[in-house]
């Protein structure tokens, strides 16, 4: 059979962001496919010229709502280390409490478009109504659902009372509760299994040759996740990846799935060992030199490059998201796929296209 | 992070990134800067269990560098972006988008530069060259 081009994209009912994906296909196989961006560029990067270093923080919570804080956190660590500030312990726990709540209702936003993709919308309904109840702990804890701007150089803006914590644990556990609830339906379901099992397979060998990054390289077998470098509170939490070996559609969701299990216990952990102190010190002077700063994103690996000269603007801001990273391993996986399966693989990836265009 | 930056010139950077490679590093970025009026510089970060490493190379702007897709199949998007951003072209390039992977044929600017590189035939096979003063 000829050869025919499918567009997919950048409008689908899949696609919560317009990415547009040319599909090559024979026979209703995936022979090529070519990714093509730009229907969102913001070009926030370069707001660095006009922005000065602290009003950036407000910029790079915007490059993606669904982790500003992590997007502010690896901000502010990197220009932390290059003025050569500690940031109080208090702080470095209170940011990871506020990260892994984001990596909570990340992933529970994901598992329901996941859900949807597959054509399971009860399940989709499920995850999102659990993930309400994130929602209105960010709320209640920053006075923001989504951009939470908790973030300062030096530390965090915002405290928890004793109060919250408790209320936050105890709504953790509901969340807990109902979550795992769903865990047979996600893990065991035959026609979950059917739609993802075996398909999109990313070997750990092309995961680590193309540059994958998050549950995308860690479902192929590679234990590597940025929070074992330490960061924040995360070395004094007893951090491990989360790895699934089978490289498919299905070993993401279930890393994910598990990752979300796991950052609830390190949002308890965090919050036992929560310590008394400031939550911010002051800060003096202007940033100068260069760093890099890396963090663990819900989709993965998010690295700044920060060039400074001692001026109130930023000489360059690089930021590289973890879809961004996603992107060629996608175009890698999808040909010898079939074209039903296409929406199902590219959601696997959890593609957030206002991150990879800033 | 200059403790962990090796130099690199247009001739032997192919060569280092495939040394790299062969080490068992993984490519994480690259990241273009727009240094002065005639000159920017490139920066190749890597990572090797946890720990980054970096290749530094300066550029004289229009002048081609050598793509290193062909080595990371994943360096194409960013080469590709970095054409759109500041108008780099890079040789060898496995995936060509020709300046279009963010910006229209038309567009003859390069949008992140600070000292105004132009494109002398438009985003498709356009070559950069350095211009006065012109900001996007």
């Amino acid at each position: 059979m000829a050869r025919t081009i499918v567009p997919f994209g950048p409008q689908h009912p899949v696609l919560p962001e317009p990415i547009h994906l040319s599909l090559t296909v024979e026979d209703e196989i995936v022979k090529e496919a070519v990714p093509a961006l730009g229907y969102v560029h913001r070009g926030l990067e370069k707001l660095a010229d006009i922005r000065d270093y602290n009003q950036m923080i407000q910029i790079v919570e915007r490059v993606c709502g669904i982790c500003s804080m992590i997007h502010a956190l690896c901000y502010c660590q990197g220009i932390e280390e290059m003025m050569k500030v500690e940031v109080t312990p208090r702080a470095k726990y209170l940011r990871t409490i506020w990260s892994e709540l984001h990596r909570i209702h990340s992933h529970l936003l994901w598992l329901g478009l996941y859900a949807d993709a597959f054509g399971f919308e009860s399940l989709f309904m499920q995850f999102w109504r659990i993930r309400e109840r994130i929602m209105d702990i960010n709320e209640a804890t920053t006075g923001n659902r989504v951009i939470v701007s908790v973030n300062v150089i030096g530390g965090t803006r915002r405290d928890l009372t004793p109060e919250q914590c408790a209320w936050i644990l105890s709504e953790l556990n509901d969340v807990e509760k109902q979550f795992r609830e769903l865990q047979n339906t996600m893990l065991n379901d035959y026609s979950v299994k059917k739609r993802t099992v075996g398909v999109g397979v990313l070997t750990k060998e092309q995961a680590f040759e193309l540059g994958a990054a998050g549950p995308m390289l860690r479902a192929s077998g590679v234990a590597q996740d940025m929070r074992q470098l330490g960061y924040a509170a995360y070395k004094d939490l007893g951090f491990e990846p989360i790895v699934e070996t089978a490289g498919d559609c299905y070993a993401r969701g279930k890393v994910r799935f598990r990752e979300t299990l796991q950052a609830i216990e390190l949002v308890r952990k965090a919050i036992a060992g929560l310590p008394e102190g400031e939550t911010a010190v002051k800060v003096k002077g202007r940033p100068s030199g260069e760093v890099i700063s890396r963090v663990e994103q819900p989709r993965g690996e998010c690295f700044y490059y920060i060039k400074a000269n001692g001026g109130k603007n930023l000489e360059r801001l690089r930021i590289r998201t973890p879809t961004f990273a996603n992107i060629p391993p996608l175009a890698v996986v999808l040909p010898g796929t079939e074209l039903a399966d296409v929406p199902v693989i590219v959601l696997s990836i959890d593609p957030c296209i206002s991150c990879t265009e800033r | 992070m200059e403790d962990k930056t090796i130099p690199v010139t247009l001739e032997t950077v192919v060569a280092e990134v495939t040394k790299i490679k062969a080490e068992g590093s993984r490519l994480i970025t690259m990241t273009c800067v727009d240094i002065d009026e005639a000159n920017m510089e490139l920066l190749y970060h890597f990572d090797k269990d946890l720990k980054d490493h970096h290749l530094r190379m300066k550029i004289a702007k229009g002048q081609p560098v050598p793509s290193i897709s062909p080595v990371y199949f994943a360096a194409f998007l960013i080469e590709n972006e970095i054409e759109d951003h500041f108008g780099v072209k890079f040789d060898g390039l496995v995936l060509d988008f020709g300046g279009t992977l963010y910006l229209e044929e038309e567009v003859m600017r390069t949008p992140f530069c600070k000292y105004g590189v132009t494109r002398t035939d438009g985003a498709a096979g356009g070559e950069a060259k350095a211009a006065s003063a012109e900001t996007a």
